[in-house]
């Protein structure tokens, strides 16, 4: 039992909390700006894909990930186009691009491979340890459970709290979420930040699905991101659309993913098959406890078009 | 038609009946319009509105079709044989077509679901969960009580439409009490339904059949929804699924609750200031859609397979939101662009076989559909833009003044 709570605990809820950290990274961005974004899951799917079929195609998975993010931005751009460009709406384009995106990858694979569900193996983004940090006495066995990619995601992380909160840009792209009308009086190119905010987001998002496929996997499986997509989204609502919580909550949703996959693993007899509902029931009852109904954005969900 | 009437004289404010003159008049005027010269411009009013109706749905089929063209080419598919093979795979014999029909009853059903919910602004993106937790309740009923066979079958779809509903029920509160979005809850929902359902027939799950994995126990046989045409799996459920149509028609054009659901869809903030409970309304809408995407799981069960597998859902609740888009949301509608899914469920199958397409596609032609209607307000504005520049002049209004 010592061993459920292990450091090899804190490994693997940061490797099943990324792929939830950089769709909620892309929902909030999208989000901030007055964009609903649902299409996170599909948009995961199309990085996902992309990654295996450019580390493929290449050879470098390096250029898979390459690939996923040119997925996740032609993705976002075609959700931008129809909610920012054309005013769309946002829950149903987004979820076109779900629909689309689990067809079109799922049908491509055996058109590409000749072989149904899951590709073969491709080039795999290598396991890369923290320099010195392993080294050291007392926290070294908890840096040694974080790779290097691992490290650059939460770099990214800061990254984004330090665009949003502490740049001309992030201030700009804030307003256009909180009261477009009131933006665009300001000058500030209301249609412009969101059509690359929603872009952006299917970057994110992308990112996300390759780190499923080529950073823990080596290989596509239809619908594999398994809903991390709306997971994120549950996070950044229950996080208050705010950096740091939704980053916490992402990890809180990691861990309980990878509590079920250990308990599997070290209790005998569990239904796993109902552990595997661990993470929608816990990201249910954020939801459910989620206080102040108006936290959100002001603008959000609303198309913007000069009267 | 000729000139305006102007309106009889309205009571007095604060006088809650009216006058016996005015009300006698108002009741000729309305046998006069049943009957009389104003009949006409309905009728073709109507018939405008409907080929409007046509000409969208054509337009957002042809408009899918043409973005599909390039995915169907990239997979190395030739057209012709493609097409072909669609058409004969679901209209080209009479195994086919009721293969066809039998396709289209659980799509029929599960977009007449999401239709419901869109008509109230709700989003109901857990069709499919309550879809597959509907079939697992029926499939659990079926196998495990002892009843005569027709009580048997009308409680498997009872508690088909139960379970739909339970699925629906956590969504529904925490919309109307917290305030939660539908959407994110809904789709949870989905991933929850789909994890009990899997356990539920699981080697160490309760109702797991002793000779058949992933499944429940077969239902009696008389417990089945009879076939309806000899010789094909054609079921009974279709009969349930035109029922359910008009009834949704009929909840939601004839009926209070209905009027409601369409006034909290247009605007709720109007429909909570004349009085409706929009929480109530909330509540009722998705528990209605959540039973109806569980009757869709339950008739599967009972038409088709006669038990419950974990895996008996082709996303047909996910088909069910391009089946509602498509068809504008109107429950008639809903027949034709469910028959139109179900020709490509049915065709898949040939499609696969002679021009190697994956029944994948049925899902991105789905969201090439929900895409277009997506952008729908631009592109009608463009069309009308069009028709504006290049197009036969406006006519002048006549008819209804309401134009």
């Amino acid at each position: 039992m010592s061993d459920f709570l292990s450091i090899s605990l804190l490994g693997s809820m940061l490797s099943l909390g990324i792929p939830i950290i950089l769709p909620m990274l892309g929902g909030l961005i999208c989000e901030r700006s007055g964009v609903v974004n649902i299409g996170l899951e599909g948009l995961m799917l199309a990085g996902a894909f992309g990654a295996v079929l450019f580390s493929w195609l290449t050879g470098s998975a390096w250029l898979g990930l390459g690939g996923a993010m040119l997925c996740g931005l032609l993705g976002g751009g075609l959700l931008a186009v129809m909610t920012v460009t054309l005013r769309g709406d946002q829950v149903v384009a987004a979820t076109a691009i779900n629909l689309a995106a689990a067809g079109l990858t799922a049908a491509l694979v055996p058109a590409i491979w000749g072989i149904d569900g899951t590709t073969p193996s491709v080039p795999q983004i290598p396991d890369m340890q923290l320099p010195v940090l392993p080294e050291l006495p007392w926290v070294g066995p908890a840096f040694a459970q974080v790779t290097l990619i691992d490290a650059l995601v939460f770099a990214l992380v800061f990254a984004v709290w330090w665009v949003l909160m502490r740049t001309d840009l992030g201030l700009s792209l804030r307003a256009c979420g909180e009261s477009a009308a009131s933006a665009d009086a300001a000058g500030i190119p209301v249609l412009g930040i969101r059509f690359w905010a929603v872009a952006v987001s299917g970057v994110f998002a992308a990112l996300g699905g390759a780190y499923l496929s080529i950073v823990m996997l080596d290989v596509f499986q239809a619908s594999m991101t398994q809903g991390r997509g709306f997971l994120a989204l549950a996070a950044m609502v229950f996080g208050k659309w705010r950096v740091g919580p939704a980053l916490v909550v992402s990890l809180a949703f990691g861990l309980a993913e990878a509590m079920a996959l250990q308990a599997q693993i070290y209790v005998e007899r569990l239904p796993h098959e109902l552990l595997f509902a661990l993470p929608y029931v816990l990201a249910l009852v954020a939801l459910a406890t989620f206080v102040g109904r108006a936290s959100g954005p002001a603008d959000v969900g609303k198309p913007f078009h000069r009267a | 038609m000729g000139q305006i009437e102007r309106h009889p004289p309205l009571p007095a404010e604060g006088t809650l009946s009216l006058e016996p003159q005015v009300l006698a008049d108002l009741r000729e005027r309305a046998a006069q319009a049943a009957t009389g010269p104003g009949r006409g411009a309905r009728l073709r009013d109507a018939a405008r509105a409907l080929a409007g109706r046509g000409g969208i749905f054509a337009l957002t089929l042809g408009a899918a079709t043409l973005a599909i063209l390039p995915v169907v080419l990239a997979t190395g598919a030739d057209l012709g044989v493609t097409a072909q093979a669609f058409l004969d795979g679901s209209l080209g014999s009479r195994f086919a077509i009721s293969e066809t029909l039998v396709q289209m009853i659980p799509l029929l059903i599960a977009g007449l679901a999401v239709a419901v919910s869109f008509h109230a602004g709700l989003f109901n993106m857990g069709v499919e969960g309550q879809l597959i937790f509907g079939g697992l309740i029926a499939g659990v009923i079926g196998a495990t009580l002892e009843l005569p066979p027709a009580l048997l079958s009308v409680l498997c779809l009872a508690g088909g439409v139960a379970g739909g509903a339970l699925m629906a029920l956590v969504p529904a509160a925490l919309k109307a009490w917290r305030g939660v979005h539908e959407v994110v809850t809904t789709i949870m929902m989905n991933f929850i339904a789909r994890s009990l359902a899997i356990y539920a027939v699981s080697p160490s799950g309760p109702f797991v059949s002793a000779s058949q994995p992933s499944a429940t126990e077969k239902i009696p046989r008389g417990a089945k929804l009879p076939v309806i045409w000899d010789g094909t799996r054609l079921h009974a459920g279709l009969l349930i699924a035109l029922a359910v149509m008009v009834g949704l028609w009929w909840l939601l054009y004839r009926t209070p609750l209905g009027y409601r659901i369409r006034l909290v869809g247009a605007n709720a903030r109007a429909a909570r200031a004349s009085g409706v409970s929009v929480g109530r309304v909330t509540v009722a809408t998705l528990l209605i859609s959540g039973g109806i995407g569980g009757l869709a799981g339950a008739v599967q069960v009972l038409g088709v397979y006669g038990r419950f597998f974990d895996s008996f859902s082709a996303g047909y609740g996910w088909t069910g939101i391009a089946v509602a888009l498509l068809a504008g949301l109107s429950p008639f509608g809903t027949l034709v662009s469910s028959f139109f899914f179900a020709m490509l469920a049915s065709g898949a199958v040939q499609m696969q076989a002679v021009a190697g397409i994956s029944r994948e596609m049925i899902n991105v032609v789905s969201g090439l559909v929900v895409g277009f209607v997506a952008i729908q307000p631009a592109t009608l504005h463009l069309a009308r833009a069009i028709r504006a520049r290049f197009g036969p002049k406006a006519r002048p209004l006549t008819g209804d003044p309401r134009e």
